[in-house]
């Protein structure tokens, strides 16, 4: 049994203008000790569905659901206490703007120890002693003198590993990693995911990684999954997708990488993602597809798992070649 | 060659530091002497360890702050922080986009806000300038009236280069500028700025942690650690031969996008230094593979080897 199964979950905003559906019918499954990648364009969803599994997203959103269950128990359907229980312990998460989520107002140290003591029940000695290892850890500098540094005095990649230190401190079950290592240097950032890697490793924590960097795609992740507009586009394993991807979102995104570039101007996609007001019938990404046909605009179809379970009417075959309507039908 | 609009010569900028209650307040060397030009139509890179001073650099260059030690020229004159001349020709866009927009303020408002203060323009013609850059930067005329908080990370990038955009400035200081973008927007943004580097003859300081970027767009790439400039040349004579270990260990870790190619990576090993504390003698030594008493003794000098300049006494041949 998957450790995370979520499905169907739809997550719409309420706005001056009426509803906005910001996810839209995603599923996500993740194994015990699996390293799952969502990536995809920016505003499609990807962080905001990883709220809403925290309980994170304010008032303003709508959270609905068919299955949101994490290691057998539904969380839907669980009180806030037993929710809070997991949350932060056995599901925790690195969020995208370490700054914002770090109380300015309270030093490194306590920030840590307030973890600690919440879900681990630590006294104050072990809770210092626990948040030095951790602080190390993440390869910190001079951890002790650090405990008493307040966020603003560290440099932005120093606040991610702490937040990094933070999520660890519970010893989770599921890391949901958004965005881990943007602030991080090269370096650093290959000792992070080596860390990442290997604590799935040795406990099995299962990682949900969220990124942009389409090479921390390919050195980490095992399983792919790809967002447009709210929804899920594509999910192949990490070789198969970079190899062959099916969705023409897919195939655009990965040629727009500057290591594939020749010349001075990358292939980028034109267009912008659908807004509120503009969400087109059918397909999401016909306004800006290459391959577009008129049943496009009509209605769009779920793909086999053959081909990536793409959300696409005329998925691309393999590269290069493209099937009919009728050929991707059968 | 043409003329630099910055010049910067052995910049740096010192922090004092408390360091606990029963401790002597330190000092952290946070930019420790940094020379270099930036071009019109021309983009120098930084690159370097996280807290390595990249964002120092880049406040001191924006005359956000002023430095410590060594001078700062804009065309020639000395840098004046909180000039308004100044203010218009170099503009920064910030590392964090949603610290740095007032989660208070719509949009347009801010915006319009680089011209409230240092223009004459009317509410119209602001509005005119905002929409034309909104659409630059590809957001929408519905989000004019929108909040920060209502955007997605990549959008509110957008945001901080279209402010930053808006005082039509002639050098701009990217901060990780891509960082927090996808892939088909980063591509956008890298065109854009293309776009404007090619039709406005601007100059780029560009700070970016992502080598595959920094390769593709930067004429220059300087590298740093630990406060200081350990190697910089041209970007196809770096990238080709790095000179100093660090250069090479960064080249090295940088991911490969083919999960079908298994990378060598150049793991370092040993402690990251403290900025309060440094390492005696060249700061990479305690992680690099190559050092001697000589790099545990001195501090090696930025100096001409081959094509670049580089500060190791083992230099990579
Ligand atoms: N509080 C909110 N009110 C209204 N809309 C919101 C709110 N929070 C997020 N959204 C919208 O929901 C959509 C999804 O946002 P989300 O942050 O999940 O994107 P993302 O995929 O994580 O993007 P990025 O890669 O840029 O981080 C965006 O269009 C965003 O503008
Ligand atoms: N206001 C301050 N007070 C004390 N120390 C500071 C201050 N600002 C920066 N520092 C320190 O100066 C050093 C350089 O910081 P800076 O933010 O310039 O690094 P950076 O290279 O931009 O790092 P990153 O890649 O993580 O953003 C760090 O050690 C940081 O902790
Ligand atoms: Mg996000
Ligand atoms: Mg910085």
């Amino acid at each position: 049994m998957a450790l995370l199964n979520i499905q169907n979950l739809s997550v719409d905003f309420k706005t001056a203008g009426g509803l906005f559906r910001a996810v839209d019918s995603v599923d996500i499954a993740c194994e015990r000790g699996e390293i799952l990648s969502i990536v995809g364009e920016s505003g499609s969803g990807k962080s905001v569905s990883m709220l809403a599994l925290m309980g994170l997203l304010p008032w303003t959103a709508q959270i609905t659901a068919d299955k949101m269950e994490f290691d057998g128990k539904d969380l839907g359907r669980m009180s806030r206490r037993e929710r809070r229980k997991i949350i932060g312990k056995d599901i925790s998460m690195i969020f995208q703007e370490p700054i914002s989520s770090l109380n300015p107002c309270f030093t490194v140290g306590f920030q840590i120890g307030e973890v600690l003591k919440l879900h681990l029940g630590m006294d104050r000695a072990t809770r210092r002693k626990r948040s030095i290892e951790l602080l190390d850890l993440v390869g910190i500098p001079a951890p002790e003198t650090r405990l008493s540094a307040f966020p603003h005095q560290l440099s932005g990649g120093m606040n991610q590993r702490v937040m990094i230190a933070m999520a660890l401190a519970g010893d989770p079950k599921l890391l949901i990693a958004d965005e881990p290592t943007t602030a991080l240097d090269v370096t650093i950032q290959a000792q992070i995911l080596e860390l990442l890697v290997s604590l799935q490793r040795e406990k099995q924590m299962a990682l949900i990684l969220i990124t942009h960097d389409m090479g921390v795609v390919a050195e980490t992740a095992e399983r792919v999954q790809v967002q447009y507009a709210g929804q899920r586009v594509e999910e192949q394993p990490v070789l198969d997708l970079f190899e062959a991807p099916h969705h023409p979102y897919t195939s655009a995104l990965l040629a727009a990488l500057p290591e594939r570039a020749v010349g001075r101007k990358l292939p980028s996609i034109p267009g912008v993602v659908p807004g509120q007001f503009d969400r087109p019938t059918g397909c999401l990404f016909a306004p800006r597809c290459s391959f577009v046909k008129p049943d496009c605009h009509k209605g769009v179809k779920r793909q086999p798992a053959e081909l990536g379970h793409a959300l696409c009417n005329h998925p691309i075959a393999s590269s290069g070649s493209k099937t009919s309507a009728a050929g991707g039908a059968a | 060659m043409s003329k630099p609009v910055v010049f910067g010569q052995n910049l740096s900028r010192y922090y004092e530091v408390s360091g606990g209650v029963f401790k002597k307040p330190g000092l952290v060397k946070a930019l420790d002497g940094a020379s270099f030009t930036l071009e019109p139509g021309k983009t120098l890179a930084v690159v370097g360890e996280s807290g390595c001073g990249k964002s120092t650099l880049a406040r001191l260059v924006s005359m956000i702050e002023p430095p410590s030690g060594g001078t700062l020229e804009i065309d020639g004159k000395p840098a004046v922080v909180g000039s308004v001349e100044h203010r218009k020709t170099v503009q920064i866009v910030f590392q964090n986009p949603f610290g740095s927009l007032n989660p208070r303020h719509k949009v347009g408002t801010i915006l319009e806000e680089p011209l409230r203060l240092n223009t004459d323009m009317d509410a119209q013609a602001r509005r005119k300038r905002a929409e034309e850059t909104m659409e630059r930067v590809g957001l929408r005329l519905e989000h004019y009236e929108r909040y920060p908080h209502m955007f997605s990370g990549g959008q509110r990038q957008r945001i901080a280069i279209a402010r930053a955009l808006m005082l039509n400035p002639r050098v701009l200081v990217l901060d990780e500028p891509v960082s927090a973008l996808d892939l088909s927007i980063q591509a956008q943004v890298l065109n854009l700025l293309a776009d404007l580097q090619d039709e406005l003859g601007l100059a780029y300081m560009f700070i970016s942690h992502d080598l595959s970027v920094v390769k593709h767009i930067a004429n220059e790439v300087m590298v740093m650690y630990l406060g200081k400039v350990v190697e910089a040349g041209k970007t196809t004579d770096l990238f080709e031969k790095p000179r100093h270990p660090y250069t090479a260990a960064l080249l090295s870790a940088t991911p490969k996008a083919d999960p079908a190619k298994k990378s060598h990576r150049i793991m370092l090993t040993g402690e990251l230094p403290s900025p309060l504390n440094p390492p005696k003698g060249c700061a990479f030594n305690p992680r690099c593979a190559y050092a001697t008493e000589e790099c545990r003794r001195s501090a090696p000098k930025l100096e001409a080897v081959g094509v670049t300049q580089v500060a190791c006494f083992h230099p990579l041949g």
